[in-house]
């Protein structure tokens, strides 16, 4: 865990105080809507279809169990009772009022919680991998050089009016579990020859309306030179990026219209300027800043204790385990997800209650911290195998043990017209009756590995387009309608999803992903074949095919 | 449009001459871009200082040979939603050790200062005058500053040094 220290929290409160005063000149009509619009939205607060939105920040995705509680008590005290976990690793409540902001601000803010530039033109909070610092094989914990560019990027001078948003993500491991490649930037962390930490750094990823998957710029920045060679792609972006028209605005488009070649003939430019700047880190800043993250006094535990060997009888335990289980550094220990996606329940919704009781459990099983990953799930990321059988118990009974990581069910989805302002049709009752029409465990452990992922609208909040299957609301005519594409994917091997044919009505959805899924069954050479692979051995034809011939 | 300068509300001294306006015999006077690009010379031999109003769009580099002999260089905010001139004002200031006047202008309210004090402005055309007239308030609004700019305020990585250092010697 990483421990603000008396200078973060102070500036977490001048930010408070400063958006106290702010709120308090809209409500006196001292600011006009339109001024303060970017003011909120920098603020993480969006005007949504019923109420305010609030996004709050979640920086690489760690939490410590104060910190969930102190979520559970926003949910409780200022919104409906709970919250919704989403593909940016933000918390977001849907039901706020204005007036009430700056009081819950304030409460986030004891706890070391913020929600500066979750929205806005401006950089928004670092992603990083749920599984940081404990995956086997990571290069090191990506999540120190995250907090220093969380550090950095926030409240920027230069960079807090950009032509657009601004996003960037950090792995350290070979699965990306961060989607680098469809961020603004991508850094992925590497070793040189002679053994220095530094970055392969990717540009110009993006879903939206023109997806685009990033490409490499350099091979290898050193990490001192990470925020310097930042800090040059961003004034190039900046100064260039597109600003008449916002569907052009993001770095992507100025990638593509520039070409990687000459745009990283313009960053490499600009970086010679700054790069022996003070932005180039030394050691003892990055010591210092590792120094600050606190890492659990694991014991020394047997590979397979008894209680696992015995709680493996019971088919139930041994169903979540191989499901929701995965292994840790430390020989004893292992992580688990907990997946929001309990069967017909809205994706990465939690109560409440769910997430004071999961931060006790954390407190028991996990050296009190908590994950909060991409795909709308949680993770314990220290529990030891001991534990495990009592663990699962604990998890069963408050409805979170639905062992559907990574299968059907499992599913991404944005809000949709349930709450967004700008969508075009529904996401989560689709994701709803999907993952009814999949809750059969047997069915869905026979189809593997299979991401579903669904957006209300253009914008890809949902990731559709790097859905194994993509599901992507329009609105044609005054109805809903549904374009469906396959073969995409978020990972290292990060690809487009390719269109399988016409758009189809709400109703039919369900009906038509069980055919796609029907016919991988069938076209699969082995059971281990896993659904992108069949897509991508047979193309999108046969897919079509047994989709549309009876339509 | 109140000017805060210094921190505090003057009067300005400069006038703006548009493209075409008759140059005034003497006095301050900010020029656009294209005319004073066009009739520098001229413009620097007469009495009074010459400014120069840039738009955010225009290769800074192109100001460069003359920085030593403005007195004020205008940049601009179309709207605060626009903030090229946030990189403009550090190049000025950190690669070109630009120190005369750099004011803001367009549309310039108070939750920018902060961020435009530390990008190197030290002069600004407020839009509103209470606005203006909270410029000290808003100015000190924070104390913690994460990157370094040619401001030269201290980082928070290096306030920490420092305290680390600090707490060092008395053990
Ligand atoms: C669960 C809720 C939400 C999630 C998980 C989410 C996440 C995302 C993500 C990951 C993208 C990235 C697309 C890209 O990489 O280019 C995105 C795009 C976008 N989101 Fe959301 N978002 C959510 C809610 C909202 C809401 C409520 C709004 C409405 C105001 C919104 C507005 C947008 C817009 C306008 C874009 C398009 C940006 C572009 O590419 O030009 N999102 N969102
Ligand atoms: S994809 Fe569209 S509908 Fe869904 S949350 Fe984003 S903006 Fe709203």
């Amino acid at each position: 865990m990483y421990a603000y220290d008396e200078i973060d929290r102070t500036l977490v409160n001048e930010r408070v105080s400063e958006f106290r005063d702010q709120v308090k000149r809209r409500l006196s009509g001292e600011l006009t809507e339109d001024e303060f619009k970017i003011l909120r939205l920098q603020n993480g607060v969006y005007l949504q279809l019923h109420a305010y939105m609030f996004r709050v920040a979640i920086p690489y995705g760690t939490l410590a169990t104060n910190q969930l509680r102190a979520l559970a008590h926003v949910a409780r005290k200022y919104d409906r009772g709970y919250g919704h976990f989403t593909t940016r690793q933000n918390i977001q409540f849907n039901w706020i009022k204005l007036a009430e902001l700056p009081d819950a601000l304030a409460d986030l803010a004891r706890v070391g919680i913020h929600a500066m530039q979750t929205s806005g033109n401006n950089m928004r909070n670092v992603t990083s991998d749920q599984w940081a610092g404990v995956a086997p094989r990571e290069i090191e914990d990506p999540r120190i050089w995250s907090e220093l560019i969380r550090q950095h990027t926030t409240l920027h001078p230069e960079f807090s009016f950009l032509p657009r948003k601004f996003k960037i993500a950090i792995t350290a491991s070979d699965h990306d579990r961060a989607a680098i490649k469809i961020h603004d930037i991508g850094l992925r962390l590497v070793k040189n020859e002679k053994n220095e930490t530094g970055f392969e750094v990717l540009v110009g990823g993006g879903l939206g309306r023109t997806p685009f998957i990033a490409k490499t710029i350099k091979h290898f920045v050193h990490g001192r030179d990470i925020l310097s060679y930042i800090e040059a792609i961003l004034r190039v972006y900046n100064q260039y990026g597109r600003r008449d028209n916002i569907y052009k605005a993001r770095i992507k488009i100025l990638v593509h219209e520039l070409g990687i070649e000459k745009f990283s003939r313009e960053v490499e430019e600009e970086w010679q300027h700054i790069r022996n700047s003070s932005l180039q880190i030394d050691d003892e800043v990055i010591e210092d800043i590792r120094s600050r993250f606190t890492y659990p006094a694991y014991e020394k535990l047997p590979h397979m204790p008894d209680e696992l060997r015995q709680a493996a009888a019971d088919p139930d335990f041994e169903a979540w385990r191989k499901n929701s289980v995965a292994p840790h550094k430390v020989q004893g220990y292992s992580i688990v997800t907990i997946s929001l996606k309990p069967i017909g329940k809205p994706p990465g919704d939690a109560t409440a209650e769910q997430m004071d009781a999961l931060a006790d459990l954390a407190d028991i099983y996990s050296f009190g911290e908590i994950r909060v990953g991409h795909e709308q799930n949680l993770a314990l990321p220290h529990v030891a195998k001991r534990d495990l059988p009592a663990l699962w118990k604990a998890l069963d009974k408050l409805g979170l043990a639905t062992p559907n990581v990574n299968l059907i069910t499992d599913i991404i989805a944005c809000p949709g017209l349930d709450y967004c302002s700008l969508a075009n049709a529904r996401s989560i009752p689709i994701a709803q009756e999907l993952s009814r029409r999949f809750a059969n465990h047997e069915l869905a452990n026979l189809i593997g590995r299979l991401h579903i992922n669904i957006s209300g609208c253009i914008n890809a909040c949902g990731h559709h387009h790097v859905g194994h299957i993509g599901i992507l609301g329009v609105e044609k005519n005054g109805e809903e309608v549904y374009q469906i594409t396959i073969g995409g994917r978020a990972d290292e091997g990060a690809a487009l999803g390719t269109l399988i044919g016409p758009g189809v009505k709400f109703d039919e959805v369900a009906d038509v992903i069980e055919d796609v899924v029907e016919a991988y069954l069938a076209l699969r050479e082995r059971p281990e074949e896993l659904f992108m692979d069949t897509v991508k051995r047979l193309g999108v034809e046969p897919f079509k095919e047994r989709v549309y011939a009876t339509r | 449009m109140p000017l805060v300068n210094g921190g505090k509300i003057v009067d300005d001294s400069f006038v703006k001459l548009a493209v075409d306006t008759p140059l005034p015999e003497s006095g301050d006077i900010l020029v656009p871009a294209e005319r004073f690009i066009a009739e520098a010379d001229a413009l620097l031999k007469r009495p009074g200082k010459v400014g120069v109003i840039w738009p955010n769009n225009r290769d800074i580099d192109e100001l460069v040979p003359y920085l030593g002999k403005v007195a004020a260089v205008a940049l601009v905010f179309p709207t605060f939603r626009d903030g090229r001139a946030y990189s403009q004002a550090r190049l000025l200031r950190e690669r070109y050790n630009y120190r005369g006047e750099l004011r803001a202008t367009g549309q310039i309210l108070r939750d920018q200062f902060v961020f435009m004090l530390r990008a190197g402005f030290d002069s600004f055309e407020v839009k509103k005058q209470a606005d203006a007239e909270a410029f000290m308030q808003t100015a000190k609004r924070y104390s913690v500053f994460y990157q370094p700019t040619g401001d030269g305020r201290i980082t928070a990585l290096h306030r920490r040094m420092q305290l680390r250092h600090s707490e060092g010697v008395g053990t």
